[in-house]
């Protein structure tokens, strides 16, 4: 993984960077610049690459954000934020020459306002928390990301996250309506507000999804909603996974609109069962559609659901009876990432796909799976296309990573390919950084990169991701000369 | 000041060609049935000849079609399958007393969005890719057909509301939803204001799922919408009205689509000749605001997050209203009025400066619709 080398008069400068920082933030413990202590910061959820900061910074409100690049601004040194270090894409991934600024002091619920549905909070708080503070009222934040319980809401905003309930809730984009987010120069800016759609262009759009490269966002406006009375889900094991992904486009057609479609495929199936003990019936794929509303309306759209399974000779049709039944069901599927982790080192990647392009996709995985000789267990949330196959590789084995990553972006351009794309939910970040290419074309990347060249004039704010290092050199050479060294290439650990 | 004569390129590379060769500023048209924003002087380009769905995969919930397709087209195709654009997008031609189809690249370059906005979301929310023209003649893809992208920039969304001016669609993939089967109003009479919109809060707030809440400050009828199976919608219906019981007996109405159609269309105001402006704001403060605006007619939509507000002709509406959390347009006024009173709000002046940037950028000469979001 190529990352530009760090530039060394930035680095002479630290000593001077780290003093202004501390002299402008009232804790000056929120400065770290121990190389011991900054190590805790050199990845995310996406351990392969690692890069000690020059220093970590961690600010306790919108005016200190706003102090720190105001500094780091005039001093010409990248920013890298971060949320809660959780992104699988490397998003948080630092350069040895830049400031990382984490907004996880910054956790607080500023406002809720049950009657216009909203809850306003600092960005460092996380996702299942915003919930938690609405929930006693009975309502919660849609948007629900696996992570949920350790990601901050300004990762998802960032991310643009997603979740298992998107085919009914949307992702965050959908449930963000206004933001305060300091620009690169210090200026702190609200966007929108606690009303519905804000006035002239549409910048949340861009600002969601823009991982880091367009401001600090640290308060967020979100859209709560009131809790439904029931949910209720039902399993359907298949001897084919071709037939479970036409089952999937016939409960779509079918007019209910369950609040999730999740697939797995054997190898998830058996992962979960020898970890979760979930009970999860011996078979090819399995389905978990779960919908909503009153016991009486659950009834009415489940037997619709069980009509159409039917019809595809299911090996296993389990309806829930009990929230326990419920819990189990759900039990292996959300433990899949886990016991995919006890089978070996993965990959996991996140291309979205047509669902109608499912079996199609799923066979040129399994080629592929055997032309490269690595295992791929497939678990999905079926319903919107977005695909999570884990690729399984040995960390230790040398290069049986490179092969794992040469596998990842074969399937990523398959999804492409079928009209798809790289990412769903987890973002560009550096992992995908390179195969924007396959994507878009040079027209339009420079149009993104414009809307960036807008926000952060001197391409200070997490430089170095979601466009490929070639396309963006120049916008990141413009204001900081050539870089003095070669570029540095990060390998895995 | 029209000048010459339309252009009207049948496909995006012609579009992109005009853009090109254009050497003075350029008000484009879909169906001409959106005359929003500060009269634009400059020769009309118009879109409506892109027209044609691309694709269409009902088990997909996936429509992508070219800009100048009419909306009744869409509409009727949707219906075939039993889906539905989710947004209910406003006809504006009663309003505006504008003749022609509304096209799906107006409305979706207009955000337009109606009712069930308060539930579903906004058209931007149903947005998964577009195609446009930028201002120097190159034709960006952005976004794609799939329910979740966030592969690098939204410029698909941003293209969204900004009414041409930092490029022009050609082509958009929209999420599509199912039709439902039956609908059905609750409906309470004599509520003041803030009743009004106390009880629309009230019900957004509960599980019913009510895709529709407006009240009609003139006729002092609140309206709560439920749509779904007919059981379904009968067993919310009265659980709905149980929860509300302290603002009043509530009667149920079985399919209203037109009365819904009429608030969509802010029917209130047609044929009058008030200023019609609207207010984006919190419900909450929704009331507050209309007492303060000294209306000759009003109409709450979205729960009290969107008010239609009649004025005398040539109000400046937002000096009455002063700071608030939201925003006012002008929709209808005379073209001296819209001239005069900036029909978009103002920003403030660092989100003016990004803005500026933007279009500086995506539209370098200055020609695509210049000066109607100002």
């Amino acid at each position: 993984m190529e990352m530009p080398a760090p530039d060394a008069r930035v680095m002479a400068r630290k000593s001077s960077v780290v003093g202004r920082l501390r002299a402008a933030l009232t804790d000056k413990r929120a400065v770290i610049d121990d190389p011991a202590e900054t190590r805790a910061y050199e990845c995310d959820a996406l351990t392969a690459y690692r890069c000690a900061p020059l220093c970590v910074v961690l600010p306790a409100t919108t005016q200190e954000v706003s102090a720190i690049l105001r500094i780091c601004h005039e001093a010409g040194v990248p920013v890298v934020p971060r949320g809660s270090g959780t992104s699988l894409a490397g998003g948080a991934l630092p350069t040895a020459d830049c400031v990382v600024l984490g907004v996880s002091r910054m956790d607080g619920v500023l406002e809720t306002h049950l009657g216009d549905r909203i809850i306003r909070v600092q960005t460092g708080r996380t996702n299942l928390a915003v919930t938690g503070a609405v929930e006693a009222d009975g309502f919660f934040y849609a948007p629900d990301p696996s992570s949920q319980l350790a990601c901050a809401i300004a990762g998802n905003i960032a991310m643009n996250s997603g979740g298992a309930h998107c085919l009914k809730y949307g992702v965050t984009t959908n449930n963000l309506v206004g933001v305060t987010m300091v620009l690169m120069d210090g200026t702190i800016v609200e966007f929108g507000g606690a009303h519905m759609d804000a006035g002239g262009l549409d910048l949340l759009a861009v600002i969601c999804g823009s991982e880091g490269q367009l401001g600090v966002v640290t308060e967020a406006t979100l859209r709560i909603l009131p809790r439904p009375e029931g949910a209720r889900p039902v399993l359907i094991g298949f001897d084919d996974s071709e037939v479970a992904g036409a089952c999937v486009a016939e409960i779509i057609r079918a007019g209910v609109l369950p609040v999730a479609i999740e697939f797995m495929d054997r190898l998830c199936i058996e992962a979960c069962e020898a970890f979760a003990h979930a009970g999860y019936p011996d078979c090819e794929a399995l389905l978990i559609v779960e919908v909503e509303g009153s016991e009486a309306e659950i009834d009415a759209q489940l037997a619709t659901i069980l009509d159409i399974a039917r019809r595809h000779d299911p090996v296993e049709l389990r309806e829930s009876r009990s929230a326990e039944e419920s819990a189990r069901i759900w039990l292996g599927r959300k433990s899949a990432f886990g016991a995919m982790g006890q089978i070996g080192d993965y990959m996991c990647l996140d291309g979205t796909i047509p669902v109608s392009a499912l079996p199609k996709v799923l066979g040129r995985i399994g080629a592929l799976s055997r032309d490269y000789g690595l295992r791929v267990g497939n678990v999905f949330h079926a319903g919107d296309g977005n695909m999570h196959p884990l690729i399984l590789y040995d960390a230790n084995a040398p290069g049986d990573l490179e092969k794992c990553e040469a596998m990842g972006a074969d399937i990523l351009r398959l999804c492409v390919e079928v009209g798809g794309c790289l990412t769903g939910e987890h973002g560009v970040g550096i992992e995908k950084r390179d195969l924007m290419g396959v994507q878009f074309g040079p027209a339009d990347l420079e149009a993104q990169m414009r809307v960036k060249d807008v926000f952060d004039p001197g391409w200070l704010l997490n430089p170095a991701k979601v466009f490929p290092l070639q396309t963006s050199a120049g916008r990141r050479e413009r204001n900081r000369g050539p870089a003095p060294g070669a570029p540095e290439v990060l390998s895995a650990r | 000041m029209r000048t010459g004569e339309a252009l009207s390129p049948t496909d995006e590379a012609e579009l992109a060609e005009a853009v090109r060769a254009a050497d003075v500023p350029l008000r484009i048209v879909g169906g001409g049935t959106r005359d929003i924003g500060r009269p634009v002087d400059g020769q009309v380009l118009s879109v409506a000849g892109l027209s044609g769905v691309t694709l269409y995969e009902p088990g997909a919930l996936t429509l992508v079609v070219r800009a100048g397709t009419p909306l009744a087209e869409i509409e009727a195709l949707l219906a075939g399958q039993n889906q539905r654009l989710p947004f209910e997008p406003m006809d504006h031609r009663g309003l505006l007393g504008t003749k022609g189809a509304p096209t799906i690249g107006g409305a979706i370059a207009a955000n337009v969005s109606g009712p069930r906005r308060v539930q579903v979301g906004a058209a931007r929310d149903f947005v998964l890719g577009a195609r446009f023209v930028d201002g120097s003649g190159t034709v960006i893809s952005n976004g794609g057909r799939v329910m979740k992208n966030v592969t690098g920039t939204d410029l698909a969304r941003l293209i969204c509301g900004a009414h041409g001016t930092l490029g022009m669609l050609t082509e958009v993939s929209l999420k599509v939803l199912p039709d439902v089967s039956f609908a059905a109003d609750l409906t309470f009479e004599g509520l003041d204001d803030g009743a009004a919109v106390a009880a629309m809060s009230d019900a957004l707030g509960t599980p019913f799922e009510v895709t529709g809440a407006a009240h009609d400050a003139l006729a002092g009828t609140t309206r709560l919408r439920l749509e779904g199976a007919e059981a379904s919608v009968r067993y919310r219906a009265g659980a709905l009205a149980q929860r509300l019981s302290r603002y009043g007996a509530a009667r149920t109405c079985d399919n209203c689509a037109a009365r819904w159609a009429a608030i969509r269309d802010a029917a209130p105001f047609h044929g009058t000749d008030d200023d019609v402006w609207r207010v984006h704001a919190r419900p909450s403060a929704a009331a507050g605001l209309v007492a303060r605006a000294d209306a000759r007619r009003t109409l709450y939509d979205w729960g009290g997050g969107l008010i239609w507000i009649g004025c005398a002709p040539g109000t400046d509406l937002r000096a009455r209203l002063g700071d608030f959390d939201g925003h006012a347009t002008l929709v209808r006024a005379g073209e001296g009025t819209r001239r005069a009173i900036p029909p978009f709000a103002p920003p403030s002046t660092p989100i003016a400066g990004l803005s500026a940037g933007l279009r500086a950028r995506f539209d370098p000469r200055g020609i695509l619709n210049p000066g109607l979001m100002e």
